[in-house]
């Protein structure tokens, strides 16, 4: 549903850079005829599907070592230019799974203090760089909002998000505003706002979240 | 160039030296290499690598063998042995964002103090750091990094020491081959001189310090 939703912000010709968990699923739902380039920041602009059993080439994975495959017309490069594509505002679109988004647009993904400290990996350079920067997660985790009033967690960026996906509802920046733009199928206004702790507007013309019907 | 063993390559290197590796998730490292500094228990390492790996593989195998007392990376959470040694303060674990981690490696290779990097700004990256403003953009300041060793893999290399790399397995280890004093290099296929056309080459024969023999 989340990765549904999140395909539709995807333009033909973008480049498109995919966090792992909700995000990974968004490229199943790209429709035919699309052109889009997916990078994996270890190095490729061009990924495909996990090849077959007995296709997977060790030296092709993704950025967390699982095989992937090359589409034609993919090019690979070293880290260093990985991240100048990302950092240099070349990467047009980025998906990334979240912990808490602040009211701010602030996100926060990347470490529990004293708990859970993975490393940021390349969250930060992708929210700092990326021209869009969107959002995909659960909107609650063990009942409580991840959607609050100000990121208790570490930040990724300063930079703010443009667009949050949640399972409940779509939420965007307008005019710096937090603002419930679209809610879930069945899924009520008032039940996205019991379950968002941040300040939220809602817009006037609040619509049901689209979602592209694309069968993977 | 020389032409060695691995074990003699790695013999080269003292305990508590400074030493890059490259690789990503353990795609793209010298496998043999990591294995004879078990071997040998070279030990008190500081590891400039992108990151743990997992435990039994790339340079997982020198956290299971407790040889690393400093890590500069950019993510460990795949490797649940760096953390409980991290949690358990036996190595210093200095997390730094990916493309800052690339930069600052290529930096030093590339005789840089430094790079200005936007990422981390507003962030705990920051602390500790020096914040310059060009054209009314705040930067940090990230210094350059440097290493007593590098141990790349390549999956050409020539006899001359020239080499290319496949796929996604070159990430950090052409920017890594610049940034050490000596250079060793492991490689799936070691071929003829002329093999890797001039156009292909990624990182030219004078970097390379040592190739290691294959067989």
């Amino acid at each position: 549903m989340i990765a549904r939703r999140v395909a539709l912000e995807l333009r033909s010709g973008d480049l498109v850079n995919l966090g792992i968990g909700i995000p990974t699923l968004v490229a199943n739902y790209v429709p035919p005829g699309l052109k889009i380039f997916f990078q994996s920041e270890n190095g490729l602009i061009g990924t495909g599907p996990i090849p077959e059993q007995g296709m997977a080439h060790p030296m092709l994975t993704d950025a967390g070592g699982r095989p992937i495959s090359a589409l034609p017309g993919a090019s690979t490069f070293d880290s260093a230019i990985s991240f100048g594509l990302i950092r240099g505002g070349h990467v047009n679109v980025t998906v990334l799974g979240g912990m808490q988004v602040d009211a701010d647009g602030h996100l926060a993904n990347w470490m529990i203090p004293n708990k859970m400290v993975p490393g940021m990996g390349g969250a930060m350079d992708l929210v700092t760089g990326a021209k869009r920067v969107i959002v995909a997660m659960q909107h609650t985790a063990k009942g409580k909002s991840k959607i609050v009033q100000k990121c208790a967690l570490p930040l990724t960026s300063a930079r703010p998000v443009d667009l949050v996906v949640t399972d409940l509802a779509v939420i965007g920046f307008p005019d710096g505003r937090m603002t419930l733009l679209e809610t879930a199928p069945g899924v009520s206004v008032a039940e996205v706002m019991a379950a968002t702790e941040a300040d939220l507007s809602v817009a006037n013309n609040v619509s049901e979240m689209k979602v592209r019907e694309t069968t993977p | 160039m020389r032409s060695v063993p691995a074990d003699e390559a790695i013999a080269m290197i003292p305990n508590g030296a400074t030493v890059m590796v490259g690789g990503f998730m353990g795609v793209g490292t010298p496998e043999r290499l990591l294995d004879e500094l078990v071997r040998q228990n070279k030990s008190e390492l500081t590891l400039i690598c992108n990151d743990a790996a997992v435990p039994g593989k790339g340079v997982g195998k020198l956290f299971d063998a407790a040889l690393v007392s400093m890590l500069t990376a950019s993510h460990i959470g795949l490797n649940p042995k760096v953390q409980q040694q991290m949690m358990a303060k036996q190595i210093a674990v200095d997390l730094v964002p990916q493309g800052t981690l690339a930069e600052r490696i290529r930096a030093g290779g590339c005789g840089l103090g430094g790079v200005l990097t936007p990422t981390g700004v507003g962030t705990i990256v920051e602390e500790g750091k020096r914040q310059v403003q060009v054209d009314g953009k705040t930067f940090l300041l990230e210094p350059a990094l440097r290493s007593d060793f590098a141990l790349i893999h390549a999956f050409l290399a020539d006899y001359l020491g020239n080499l290319s790399y496949a796929l996604t397995a070159r990430n950090f280890n052409p920017v890594m081959a610049m940034a050490a004093d000596t250079v060793i290099v492991t490689a799936e296929h070691i071929v003829p001189v002329g093999v890797i056309a001039p156009d292909h080459v990624m990182t030219p024969a004078p970097l390379v310090d040592y190739l290691v023999a294959n067989g």
